[in-house]
């Protein structure tokens, strides 16, 4: 229980946890020889220094809302899904089955159904772990963590085995119907007169995850649903004596959590590839988690969240490509710098909260009392 | 075994077995401590007595090394000993069981015992040492156990006894019991104080903190009274009464009589046939009938743990039964568990642990006033959306009516008060007009101004020709509430009793002897 | 199939299955003492690489192994920090270990040896393939059988023994009965006068050596390098059969023989073509790569006797008031 005024706990602990994380980054570009300012400086203007890098890092910022999303929605009821990386992977057969077997006319009409499709998968992908949990007390972790290893042999036999189109080698499926294609940012944008890059992917489904965020926002603070699924994960017990069934909400929890995450592939997949690839989800499922936690499990602290995620990845993605401004030379950074940078979010706003809360809170006592 | 050595000590020794000179102990801005003396004459057995919350347990985890004090002295006979950590508390000769037992479940008994008391890295020679001691001590002090029956097996009552065992066989020569009949039957109860005897009449000292006038009286030789706190009162146990304790106790003279008109009871509202709950395979309800009128006071007495809970959990439909309940009427279901469809039989639930049960302690008071009624039409703006604001709106108008301080929606439930936090669940469960209030334990860790509150307020729902079912281990607030008490023990009723009925006659049903045997 | 390919499919089982029998008897440690470590994979991973780096620089085989389980002791460090002195969630922290040290082998080995993330072939480093063969001078592939009982390193024979010592340990002494206690019920042990949190520390320290040997052994026994990623799931599998082992040794064995046999298969087999034994049905690799995660699904659902973990586990211990 902390004592910390609200505004320190919400915005200060998580940015500070942040700053760690960046430091120790930092140290660690150091420690191989290279610039930390230099990294820092190519990560901004790769991910936000154009139209292009900014396309990008709000495509990515779109599967992280996403799966944030999707995570946080079944925190709030006490379950930790770390099955996003699987779901998200079954919603890709969705979008797959979506697009490439019916002939939609229109665009619109490829995009709803892509999006009945992925969410349905991804839910179904959560609901024999949620099944297990609620009913047989099959702990939810463990068992959507299995469910990951267990979606990527599916994916990987489907591939392989079904949809790989004959004569390639590549284990993915056809790429769909370019009329499927989802209206990028350009064309939204050009619509109403802004000019904007054509190349990045990001697409319509940015603006699907903002509706998403707020209407997850409605659904856990102004309906009953929202209600008992919050008043399940605080107190179990008590929520039986409401007349709130464990069973129910666990299943509808992590329902909508595996489906929200399933609809991260509609942006991936859909947007993005254009087909479906052995490992279209890149590692999102997981970014989620930590989207979540830095975010407070709350919408908008996910939107927010997932765009420092989507420009660390995409300035990430820049680092690999970048140059060192005043000798010219190839940067030696590689991108999986970021996901230390990932795992040190997740470990000092998820696992030690406590070690930033409790100096805060004393010296914001000191504060006080000086005052 | 230990028992040469403690003699021997005790001849040379300080006639004090503890002393604790100026004990004080805050946590945070609650001080659960304040300048605290006490002197533990050796081979007594010495009672302390206070209400919930008035620092008793506190203090002994301070004489075990759980906490530190923030100021004062320990002597134990007669030398001052520092205790920072609860080994040094066992190696100065000090024992201490538990409310709750910190048992191993799925050891054995000899595990248990021998656990962080081995004699050397490997565990053969401490467990062989250890059966022979404990056949030892069995026999010395009539504390029968099988040494290798594993804990979760055993009863209650056995589980005390291991926790005992445990203090012994670290050659404890003081013993701290922490409310050790809770959780027993009355039968379990009198062989513990005859236990606690045996081991005074051995030279050993024993502590008893209770908040039960009952078993001071007739155990101790001293008694010392708590309140807020402080240590208000050392006195021989000869020298007083329970008046003079109660009062010590509270402060004031206590006014448990309850003004109230008589009943008039009118339909029948509940009716409960062969009621029958199992739990974790064990039957804690074993096949209660019984029937409430509209108009009355129903109570429930017995010790605690003798199906009251269970009864109140199958009725809230909070646990599964087998049976019937029949509400108004109509036939009620039994399994499906769902407190919903009994709030809308017209049942209002009152739990036994509000921060269990009743709130949710991380939601704001606002946001608890709709706990449970979350589904009702008058808190919704349509069909889609709670109506949130409509919910403060009540929240504030029940806050006022009830006196919650403070009157602040927005607060979250933990951060008030006992008695205040019980206004909440109270003023919600009342106010929906329900046709029978179960309500469990009305008034633990509340303070006696809201004690009189709570306590009007259901003889007003009576008043109002509603029916009540009182569930309290507290027999002074089953006798003086109730107008027929029904007396529970080992999941039946032992029989039915006007509330005037001599209290050693209930507490006799309460122990499970009826007239005949 | 003939007895040479089936001697040798026993063989490999017996290889693949030792780092997961590390990784499995380490995690025992651990849960058992009431601290939850998804982090398996993360210190196995880091030990790979930690032991596999040294050994190229070194050269000697005994760095290698000693880098190794120091690497996985600064993440158990971690994640003691997170689950047992500042009592965070634990799964959390485990997650957050797995990703370090992804990205962290990653990081450094391509700083370190310029090979995208793989570090040098080792040649005097590696870990002696057939130490017991060689000492008395016997051709392993003359004698099929002999090799599949001694031509093992060292570390495959430790593995074995680990098995009957943590038996023995847990069930025998004294630290082995407060381990069990402190992950069943804390107070207990800390109302005993024993420190929860020494013990837990332990425990999780005894968990890192373990991982770093199951980390060197795959790096540097399996195989002669380090590459990105290279445990590839193997510390959930161990996880998974720490699960189907219902958190005992023995049993451990056997799950972690079975795993890894299925483990074997798939790298013989790219599928399993039943048509020969007259069942007209391929079980695809994938299948067999998925089925460790399958049953212990069907395992933890209780269908086939229910799995259940230390009661204290997952939680940090707090002094009640």
């Amino acid at each position: 229980m902390t004592k910390l005024p609200r505004w320190a706990d919400v915005v200060l602990v998580p940015l500070i946890c942040l700053a760690i994380a960046f430091v120790f980054c930092g140290i660690l570009i150091a420690s191989i020889g290279q610039s930390p300012v230099v990294a820092l400086t190519s990560m901004i203007t790769g991910a936000l220094g154009t139209q292009t890098g900014w396309g990008y890092t709000l495509f990515y910022a779109t599967n992280f809302m996403l799966t944030g999303l999707g995570v946080s929605i079944a925190f709030h009821a006490s379950l930790f899904n770390i099955g996003g990386e699987g779901q998200a992977t079954l919603g890709g057969f969705g979008v797959a089955i979506a697009c490439l077997f019916f002939p939609w006319p229109h665009w619109s009409m490829a995009l709803l159904g892509s999006i009945t499709l992925s969410a349905l998968f991804g839910a179904l992908w959560a609901l024999i772990p949620a099944w297990l949990q609620a009913k047989r007390g099959s702990h939810i972790v463990i068992t959507t963590m299995m469910f990951n290893f267990i979606a990527y042999a599916l994916i990987s036999y489907l591939l392989v085995n079904v949809l790989k189109p004959e004569g390639t080698m590549d284990p993915a499926t056809a790429r769909f119907d370019k009329a499927f294609n989802l209206p990028k940012l350009a064309d939204i944008f050009g619509a109403v007169g802004i000019p904007f890059s054509k190349a990045p992917p990001a697409n319509i489904m940015l603006f699907v995850a903002l509706g998403l965020a707020f209407a997850t926002w409605v659904l856990l603070w102004h309906t009953r649903l929202g209600y008992a699924i919050r008043a399940f994960g605080k107190q179990e017990k008590a929520a039986v004596y409401a007349g709130i069934g464990p069973v129910r909400i666990t299943l509808y929890a992590l329902l909508l959590s595996g489906g929200i995450s399933g609809l991260m592939a509609v942006n991936a997949v859909q947007g993005g590839a254009h087909r479906l690839v052995l490992n279209s989800v890149e590692g999102a499922g997981f970014i989620g988690i930590a989207v979540a936690l830095m975010g407070r499990n709350h919408p908008f602290g996910i939107v927010l969240a997932s765009l420092l995620f989507g420009f660390l990845y995409q300035g990430g993605n820049q680092l690999a490509l970048a140059t060192d401004p005043v000798t010219g030379e190839q940067l030696k950074i590689p991108r999986e710098v970021i996901i230390v940078l990932q795992a040190l979010v997740i470990l000092f706003t998820g696992a030690l909260p406590y070690m930033v809360q409790r100096p805060l809170e004393k010296l914001f006592a000191k504060l006080k009392g000086a005052a | 075994m230990s028992l040469g050595t403690s003699s021997g000590r005790q001849a040379t020794a300080a006639p004090f077995a503890i002393e604790l000179r100026g004990i004080s102990k805050s946590f945070g801005p609650v001080q659960a401590n304040r300048d605290i003396n006490i002197a533990v004459p050796k081979g007594t057995i010495h009672g302390i007595i206070g209400e919930n919350g008035a620092g008793k347990s506190t203090l002994m985890s301070i004489l075990y090394g759980f906490y530190k004090a923030d100021a004062g002295t320990i002597l134990i006979n007669g030398t001052e000993t520092a205790i920072p950590d609860s080994q040094s508390a066992i190696r100065a000769g000090i024992g201490m069981v538990f409310q709750h037992f910190k048992l191993v479940q799925n050891f054995t008994v000899l595990e248990n015992i021998i656990l962080g008391a081995e004699d050397g890295p490997l565990l053969n020679t401490s467990l062989a040492r250890a059966r022979k001691a404990l056949t030892d001590l069995s026999r010395e002090y009539d504390l029968d156990v099988d040494p290798d029956a594993v804990v979760e097996d055993l009863s209650v009552g056995h589980q005390q006894r291991v926790e005992i065992l445990k203090a012994l066989y670290r050659q404890a020569d003081i013993l701290i019991l922490d409310e050790p009949t809770g959780v027993l039957t009355p039968e379990e109860a009198d062989h513990l104080f005859r236990i606690l005897g045996g081991l005074r009449d051995q030279g050993k000292t024993v502590i008893l903190i209770t908040h039960k006038l009952r078993e001071i009286m007739e155990t101790t030789d001293n008694v010392s009274v708590m309140r807020r706190g402080t240590m208000v009162g050392t006195v021989k146990t000869a020298e007083t009464n329970p008046e003079q304790l109660a009062e010590l106790m509270v402060g004031r003279k206590v006014l448990l009589q309850v003004d109230k008109d008589a009943a008039n009871p009118g339909r029948e509202v509940l009716r409960v046939e062969d009621l029958r709950v199992t739990t974790d395979g064990v039957e804690r309800l074993k096949g209660v009938s019984f029937s409430i009128r509209a108009g009355e006071i129903v109570g429930i007495a017995g010790v605690a743990g003798n199906g009251q809970s269970e009864l109140l959990e199958a009725l809230g439909g909070i646990a599964e039964a087998r049976g019937r309940i029949v509400m108004n009427g109509a036939d009620l279901a039994l399994k499906g568990l769902n407190g919903q469809s009994r709030r809308e039989a017209g049942i209002a639930h009152v739990p036994e642990d509000r921060q269990v049960l009743g709130l949710i302690m991380d939601f704001a008071a606002w946001e608890n006033v709709g706990f449970g009624y979350h589904n009702d039409p008058k808190y919704q703006k349509n069909a889609v959306l709670m109506d949130n604001a409509a919910l403060r709106a009540d929240t504030e108008a029940k806050m006022a009516r009830f006196d919650v301080r403070p009157p602040i929606p927005t607060l979250a439930a933990k951060n008030f008060s006992g008695g205040n936090q019980q206004k909440i669940v109270v003023a919600r469960e009342i106010e929906r007009n329900p046709d029978l209030l179960l309500i469990g334990q009305p008034t633990r860790g509340v303070d006696i101004g809201a004690i009189e509150f709570i306590h009007k307020q259901i003889v007003a729902l009576r008043d109002a020709g509603k029916a009540v079912l009182l569930v309290s281990v507290e027999l002074d607030e089953i006798r003086s509430l109730s107008d027929r008490v029904l007396v529970m023990f080992d999941g039946q009723i032992m029989g039915e009793r006007p509330p005037q009925t001599d209290e050693r006659e209930l507490g006799l049903l309460m122990a499970g002897m009826t007239e005949k045997s | 199939m003939d007895l040479i390919a089936i001697l040798q499919i026993l063989e490999s089982t017996i290889r693949m299955s030792t780092p997961l029998l590390f990784a499995c008897l380490a995690g025992l440690y651990s849960e058992r003492a009431g601290v939850f470590d998804i982090g398996l994979e993360g210190k196995m991973l880091a030990a790979a690489f930690a032991g596999a780096a040294a050994a190229a620089v070194t050269g000697s085989a005994l760095a290698g192994v000693l880098a190794g389980i120091g690497a996985a002791l600064i993440l158990a460090a971690v994640h003691g920090l997170a689950s047992i002195t500042f009592r965070g969630n634990q799964l959390i922290s485990g997650v957050a270990i797995n990703f370090f040290a992804s990205g962290l082998t990653i990081v450094l080995g391509a700083a370190w040896f310029g090979q995208g993330g793989q570090t040098p072939a080792l040649s005097e480093g590696r870990l002696a393939q057939t130490p017991i063969l060689d000492l008395f001078g016997i051709d392993g592939h003359a004698h099929p059988v002999l090799e599949l009982f001694l031509g093992h390193g060292i570390l495959v024979y430790v593995a074995l023994l680990a098995v009957p010592f943590t038996w023995w340990l847990l069930y025998r002494t004294r630290f082995g009965l407060r381990l069990r206690a402190v992950g069943e019920n804390p107070a207990a042990v800390d109302t005993a006068g024993v420190s929860v949190v020494r013990l837990r520390y332990a425990a999780v320290g005894i968990t890192a050596v373990l991982c770093g040997l199951a980390g060197v052994y795959m790096s540097m026994g399996l195989n002669t390098s380090f590459q990105r990623e290279m445990t590839a799931g193997r510390g959930y599998i161990a996880l998974a059969a720490l699960i189907f082992a219902k958190w005992k040794p023995v049993p451990a064995l056997w799950a972690c023989l079975l795993f890894g046999f299925l483990d074997a298969i798939s790298i013989r087999f790219q599928n399993i073509d039943l048509n020969g034994i007259g069942i007209p049905v391929v079980i695809p690799g994938q299948f067999t790569n998925a089925l460790p995660f399958i049953l212990t699904v069907i395992i933890l659902a209780g269908f086939v006797g229910k799995a259940i973990p230390p009661r204290a586990g997952g939680e940090p211990y707090v002094k009640e008031r």
